[in-house]
């Protein structure tokens, strides 16, 4: 073997360990960040931590409860506009559109997923905030719905073409009008697909912060209705990493606990749910 | 005589007959309603730039083109200058990708190339998983973890071994372009990887092969004819992931500094474009000051659209050469 | 299969929204100032322990928050450390058709406060030293100004590393009125506000932020309301008063910083009381207070505000010196008691 040879075979032997070694470091990365959670995070969790409201600042003890009611209160708010316009308008693009509206449409939705998220929390501050001059669930509802649209939208339309047009042709030759094959045919047929899109963008919000900041601004006790400011997971951790108070360390590491846990787990559901195999199989 | 029967034509149903026709079948209405469902939409995202536009007319009249060019940043003189973070906001993201991307593309070649399907498979399910962790729980590990270390091991012993270059001077707070730079990294990370994986595993299995068979061992048939070959995917990746960076808020203010400085040094406190509307939109006292801020939003808004339609562009260019099923 | 987990998904929607809405209390939202935050969050806990039917919600966002969203409107009070200037006023009077009144709610003191390993005692500050430091003249911690009054203390030779407010903050507002009035340099090169430009330093979100930074960054300085320099075990500096002596912040020196000014308080009650006469009158310590409008179109809220501010008075003055802040003076309380008749 000549050395020049016995060097190239040693460079690519060690450049494809170092690939290797890459990929340890990014993986790694995750479990040392979950690590890190679990610990600090399981260390603080108890009862109280998801019963009780928060104590006057500098005491100790108090809870996150209304934190999490605001966080899932959005998300509600969020998944009642995301949810139908992703849905149905992917249903107009997959099935009813022409290329035209539908290019225009699928470019909105891509321009929308890619504005940052803060610049969404300024929207939604100049659309819903200042007009009905408050801070509220529904404002921050609002501005986490918006970035849910994109994600919905997009996905639910790949799985919906996804459909083989057999089943299509199939149920139009037997007089289904249009709408009823959608409904009873392609959709159930997608399902499983639309379920992950849904899942994953809620996901995706769950974890937001910046559009929180002006519009549900936060608050010390229960929000009561729609209309007023709260608390929510996220503003929570962030409040309380950057303050100095022990205490308040720890329950931004519980929080941070609970939502990364919340997160982790919608997602490997949505995975599994696709990977139990798409009802029928892709053309 | 022959009787002349009229056969019933298989006319076409055509004009109101058959709108009605449809109309009863459910047909419009469906159509309608997923029709106004998907056009809100666009109405939506056309709403949101009218908006930014709209709200940024007073700072860009008063300032004009001279916004990126200036320093200061004064809510009390009223005078507002963006440049401090755009270099806040440039600076990190590319100190990022400085780190990120050759990892990533490391740690894709790894994935595409080396690792069995399964190990592929499952590695790659715990990336995606690490895309889907929100910037405030980087911001709490950013806080807690990356900034002590910095400012007691690593930015000392930077100091020590390359202190000389104006890149590593001055003290070292712990928080800064650095620190945030590294943390961004790791956000970006899982889009670099994900995405340059699914090119390489497009690229045809015959180019490898032609590579292989000329004699060229596995790692110069990798870089040398594969990753050329999906190069311009890659990149689109690479512009994914800086259109990510430059969009983060949380991650970034929690360990930047928060101070519009302009440094050559990446130990320095500083400031990115969506920290300080951040910090200080709820407190913009004044019309031109929160006129200021929106165009800073504006300015953003335009950057990351810029790159994700390039990167959009650049992926599908590779999905189409390849003839893999890359996502666009 | 699927009835069941739609009717259930139906009911549990409905339930969560019966639980959140049966909760009927009135619910004040006021925002601001994070001065006074300890003190304020301890009083509407404690108001709402005593008068369950009234909720208020403060969130302390900075000063200048504080300002601006009672301007806009989008909360029922705001608080500040740092007076509305006349411009603001008019911006709100111009916006509502009806003025905004404020009504200090107590007082509290600004103080330097420092991480420096192995200086566990209060350093002594001339306003020359402090301005030389914000102002980035001063850059290490043994430079003559700063040894030349603290003589027997072991400083380093380390980079001064300064902290300040990176949001709109009242504080802010109170420290740089000191160093303007003490510095001519300051007052020209940066004057004062609640938010300036900042010659050095890092930047802290709100008095918390500002103290995270400091407990964790070595060879800081950074000011910060007195409590919590306290609550989290920081020392914190005296400063030379105008009458040459080095004042630390107590109850008692910033009770004197104000007796100055507790008779001529003028009715609208902006007063900055630094630097002011007095032998033992601690020179950085300001009112704070809260802003409230005129006029309220909800008569519910106006009065739950009136008597919280009642309370506040009386009561809630017995809270303060807990928190380190000093009650206000009598003449004051007794002049705010006839201000509230304002209110309609």
């Amino acid at each position: 073997m000549s050395p020049r040879l016995r060097w190239r075979k040693f460079v690519s032997g060690f450049m494809l360990t170092m690939t290797g070694v890459c990929a340890l470091v990014a993986v790694s990365v995750l479990f040392f960040i979950l690590g890190y959670l679990v610990y600090h995070g399981g260390t603080s969790i108890n009862w109280s931590f998801f019963t009780k409201l928060p104590r006057p600042v500098g005491e100790s003890g108090g809870g996150m409860a209304n934190a999490i009611v605001g966080s899932a209160k959005m998300l509600l708010v969020a998944s009642l506009l995301g949810v139908p316009i992703g849905f149905l308008g992917a249903i107009y693009l997959a099935e009813f559109s022409s290329s035209k509206v539908a290019f225009v449409v699928r470019y909105a939705a891509d321009l929308l997923n890619g504005v940052p998220s803060i610049v969404i929390g300024i929207f939604a501050y100049g659309l819903v905030v200042l007009p009905f001059k408050h801070f509220s669930t529904l404002a921050g509802g609002f501005a986490l719905g918006l970035m849910m649209i994109p994600i919905t939208l997009r996905s639910t339309e790949d799985f919906l073409l996804a459909v083989p047009r057999a089943l299509r042709e199939a149920a139009m030759a037997l007089g289904a009008s249009k709408w009823k094959t959608i409904a009873t045919v392609i959709v159930p047929a997608a399902y499983r697909g639309i379920l992950t899109a849904v899942l994953l963008a809620f996901a995706r919000v769950a974890g937001e912060t910046a559009p929180l900041l002006f519009t549900a601004l936060g608050n010390r006790f229960w929000s009561p209705g729609w209309n007023q400011p709260t608390a929510s997971l996220p503003v929570a951790i962030f409040n309380y990493a950057v303050s100095p108070y022990e205490d308040w360390h720890r329950q931004a590491w519980a929080a941070g606990l609970v939502l990364l846990g919340l997160i982790l787990v919608i997602n490997i559901v949505a995975r599994a749910v696709l990977a139990r195999g798409i009802a029928v199989p892709r053309a | 005589m022959a009787a002349t029967t009229t056969v019933p034509s298989a006319s076409p149903i055509t004009g109101s007959r058959s709108f009605l026709r449809k109309l009863r079948e459910g047909d419009e209405i469906a159509r309608l309603i997923t029709f106004l469902f998907a056009v809100s939409t666009v109405l939506v995202t056309l709403l949101l730039i009218i908006e930014l536009w709209r709200d940024s007319a007073l700072a860009r009249h008063k300032f004009g083109l001279q916004f990126f060019f200036t320093r200061v940043w004064d809510p009390i003189a009223e005078q507002f200058g963006a440049l401090p973070f755009i270099y806040g906001t440039l600076v990190t993201a590319t100190v990022s990708l400085v780190i990120a991307v050759p990892l990533g593309i490391g740690a894709a070649i790894f994935l595409a190339e080396l690792a069995p399907a399964r190990l592929s498979d499952s590695l790659e399910f715990f990336i995606d998983l690490l895309a889907a962790v929100p910037s405030v729980i980087y911001g709490l590990l950013g806080v807690f973890i990356v900034v002590p270390l910095m400012r007691d091991y690593a930015q000392p012993a930077l100091k020590k071994t390359l202190g000389f270059l104006p890149l590593f001077s001055g003290p070292a707070y712990g928080v800064g372009f650095l620190t945030a730079g590294i943390v961004l990294a790791i956000m970006v990370i899982p889009y670099i990887i994900s995405v340059s994986r699914e090119v390489l595993m497009s690229v045809p299995r015959d180019q490898r092969e032609a590579a292989l068979s000329l004699g060229a061992t596995r790692w110069e048939s990798t870089w040398k004819v594969v990753v050329p070959f999906a190069r311009t995917g890659i990149t689109g990746s690479i512009f994914l992931a800086l259109a990510r960076a430059l969009g983060e808020t949380m991650a970034v203010t929690m360990v930047i500094g928060n101070t519009p400085t302009i440094s050559a040094s990446l130990f320095s406190p500083g400031y990115s474009i969506a920290a300080v509307i951040a910090n200080e939109f709820t407190e913009a006292t004044g019309d031109l000051y929160l006129s200021a801020l929106i165009e800073l939003g504006l300015v953003l808004f335009l950057l990351t659209f810029l790159l994700n339609g390039l990167a959009r562009l650049l992926i599908v260019i590779t999905s189409q050469r390849g003839g893999g099923t890359a996502h666009a | 299969m699927k009835r069941i987990v739609g009717a259930s998904v139906v009911i549990l929607t409905l339930s969560i929204m019966a639980a959140v809405l049966v909760h009927a209390a009135l619910s004040i939202n006021g925002a601001g100032a994070t001065f006074p935050y300890p003190v304020y969050s301890k009083w509407f806990d404690e108001y709402q322990k005593k008068n369950s039917q009234v909720q208020i919600n403060y969130q302390s966002i900075g000063s200048g928050g504080g300002i601006k969203q009672v301007t806009e409107g989008t909360v029922d009070f705001g608080a500040s450390d740092g007076p509305m200037n006349d411009e603001q006023l008019k911006a709100f009077q111009d916006k509502h058709g009806f003025g905004i009144l404020h009504f200090p709610t107590v007082m509290g003191a600004v103080v330097p406060t420092y991480n420096v390993p192995g200086v566990t005692s209060a350093l002594n500050f001339t306003p020359d030293a402090l301005a030389g430091i914000f102002l980035g003249r001063i850059t290490k911690w043994n430079d003559p100004a700063i040894a030349g009054t603290n003589k027997g203390v072991n400083l380093p030779a380390a980079d001064i590393v300064v902290v300040h407010r990176s949001d709109g903050s009242g504080t802010t507002y109170c420290w740089t009125d000191y160093l303007s009035k003490v510095s001519d340099e300051w007052k020209t090169k940066v004057g004062k506000g609640t938010s300036v430009n900042w010659p050095v330093g890092l930047g802290g979100k709100g008095n918390e932020g500002v103290t995270g930074q400091i407990k964790n960054a070595p060879n800081s300085i950074g000011y910060v309301e007195l409590i919590y320099a306290v609550s989290n075990n920081i020392p914190y500096g005296s400063v030379k008063n105008s009458s040459g002596s080095f004042i630390k912040a107590d109850l008692a020196s910033v009770s004197a910083a104000a007796a100055a000014v507790a008779k001529t308080m003028p009715d609208d009650f902006r007063v900055s009381i630094t630097n002011p006469p007095g032998e033992t009158a601690y020179p950085i310590a300001t009112f704070t207070w809260l802003l409230i409008p005129e006029k309220f179109s909800d008569s519910a809220k106006r009065d739950a505000i009136k008597g919280f501010v009642n309370w506040m008075l009386v009561d809630g003055q017995n809270y303060a010196e807990a928190l380190s802040y000093a009650k206000l003076p009598n003449e004051v309380i007794a002049k705010e008691k006839k201000a509230l008749g304002k209110i309609q």
